[in-house]
């Protein structure tokens, strides 16, 4: 019986939070049928639905799906190891961070859609330079809040760790990394979904597939449903990563979940 | 009696700014002599900036220090040692870690197998009795059981020499006796030497062998006072006559340093 409660008021709670977004989609149900904007430039989502499952059907959704998520993960992938490496270096020894961070600050804010003409003179059209715009994009969020993670252990647990004679090594595996990594996990995901939108603009030019490629050519070919579909897929794999990431760092960081329910 | 720390002339200066912002010199501690002897429990009594943490800190291998000399067990004090333990006033937990795993770290550091380590944890924990919070996180502790926690973490490793830096300081009144006999109770079945930084005269004659009072701004050891009452000493201790007395007579030292660092912290 409990336990049927608690499914039903989590289905409930899902219901509730699904309001918004039931509204919005009868809205945009409403407008082009009822002629408050054109039809030709907005199709209602039955008809985007539609043209997903058309695309699903004919295993084109998929195909750029895939091509868009191995782009996404590479980038990710790699920014999370740089980032992550060169983070923990730079927290560490904080002497050197003073003299980068205005450098890394004003990296920071240099937009990755900018310098991607920059990249392309650089590396080409090919895979490598979009790799290279969505490392960019995600690299400076995870390096930076890696850093900062490392610079705001409390000094109090290191110094305990200290007198009891522990090793630096001990004191940087067993102290400083766990006492950072909720940190660096906000860092990744912030870095993942700056990776879900460097890839559409890394596919909207020279590119044959993925998601970004389909939402251009679908509007140049006026295909306007499949466009709106490539736009919601898009959105679906931001949604969908940033589930998977949250879930690996609710698993890290186990310990910090119910502090939000018990303080 | 055997001397478990010698101090010698210790001096120790930090880099401040003054309230104008111009750079100055703090002296903490001035040619600070103490011995701390084999197996006693010695507090250090002072007020605020007098330089007692400092002290800690150094004895501890967190700090440094720029004159004199500091024995321990006859040799030149170490920077890294596994035979310390301090106690902080902020507890100092691990907060991804339970409280089990929380008293494995000094043994953890010390690389004891894994099966041996859970092993005095539980006995420990058992000791300051909280088995049945083994696997709670500290945040879902009380203050008094926190710390009691890292007293008892800091106890598993059997370190020799046991620094406590205000560590009932962040607790209530009413916790805050009651710790006191804990530590009481804990420490009489093993005496180790323990050396005990406090803001309180009453926690300072209660706790200690001896009590050492330091001056306000020069930084060093006014006067040693003996601390005469029985052992095992129990919360009946605090009415005694000779508790009164004791009391009244480290107040007499102490009072005119409190009011100088006090007239001291408002010049600056």
């Amino acid at each position: 019986m409990a336990s049927f409660m608690k499914a039903a008021s989590g289905l409930g709670n899902l219901l509730l939070r699904g309001v918004g977004l039931l509204l919005f989609l009868l809205l945009w149900e409403a407008a082009p049928r009822l002629g408050w904007v054109g039809s030709a430039y907005m199709s209602p989502p039955s008809m985007v639905f539609r043209a997903i499952w058309l695309l699903a059907a004919r295993g084109e959704l998929a195909r750029h799906f895939l091509v868009s998520l191995q782009r996404v993960l590479l980038g990710l992938l790699i920014s999370v190891a740089v980032g992550v490496s060169f983070g923990l270096f730079l927290g560490y020894f904080r002497s050197l961070e003073r003299y980068l961070d205005l450098l890394f600050q004003a990296f920071r804010q240099m937009s990755a859609f900018a310098l991607f003409p920059v990249f392309i003179l650089l590396f080409g059209l090919g895979e490598l330079s979009k790799t290279i715009i969505i490392f960019w994009a995600s690299l400076w969020p995870v390096l930076l809040n890696t850093s900062s993670g490392v610079r705001n252990v409390d000094r109090v647990l290191i110094q305990s760790a200290r007198s009891m004679g522990a090793s630096r090594t001990f004191i940087f595996c067993r102290i400083v990394l766990p006492a950072a990594a909720p940190e660096i996990f906000t860092g990744i995901r912030l870095g993942a979904s700056y990776c879900v939108m460097a890839v559409v603009a890394a596919e909207m030019i020279g590119a044959n597939a993925g998601l970004g490629y389909l939402v251009l050519y679908s509007q140049e070919t006026f295909n306007i449903p499949e466009m709106y579909g490539g736009i919601v897929s898009l959105a679906i794999l931001g949604l969908g990563l940033n589930c998977a990431l949250y879930s690996i760092e609710k698993f890290f960081t186990s310990w910090k979940q119910d502090i939000r329910v018990g303080e | 009696m055997n001397a478990k720390v010698q101090a010698r002339q210790v001096s120790r200066a930090f880099q401040v700014r003054n309230s104008l912002g111009k750079k100055d010199v703090l002296t903490v501690l001035d040619h600070f002599d103490l011995d701390v002897r084999e197996g006693e429990f010695l507090s250090i009594l002072g007020p605020s900036g007098c330089g007692k943490s400092t002290f800690l800190n150094i004895l501890a291998g967190l700090d440094d220090y720029d004159q004199g000399d500091i024995l321990v067990d006859q040799e030149v004090l170490k920077k890294r040692s596994f035979d310390r333990g301090m106690v902080f006033q902020s507890y100092a937990l691990l907060p991804w870690r339970t409280v089990l795993e929380n008293l494995e770290i000094g043994l953890e550091i010390r690389s004891i197998r894994k099966k041996e380590r859970r092993e005095i944890a539980r006995r420990y924990l058992g000791m300051i009795g909280l088995s049945s919070f083994a696997n709670q996180y500290p945040h879902q502790l009380s203050g008094g059981m926190r710390q009691r926690v890292a007293i008892a973490r800091v106890l598993a490793y059997q370190p020799n020499l046991l620094l406590m830096d205000e560590p009932f300081a962040a607790l209530d009144a009413q916790t805050r006796e009651t710790m006191q006999i804990e530590l009481l109770r804990i420490w009489e079945a093993d005496r180790k030497t323990i050396l005990f930084v406090t803001h309180s005269i009453d926690e300072a004659i209660l706790l200690s062998d001896r009590v050492a009072i330091m001056t306000a701004r020069t930084g060093q050891v006014k006067e040693i006072i003996d601390i005469d009452l029985e052992r095992p000493r129990t919360e009946e201790a605090r009415g005694s006559v000779e508790f009164v007395r004791i009391r009244q007579k480290a107040w007499g030292l102490l009072k005119d340093e409190v009011t100088m660092a006090q007239s001291f912290a408002e010049r600056v």
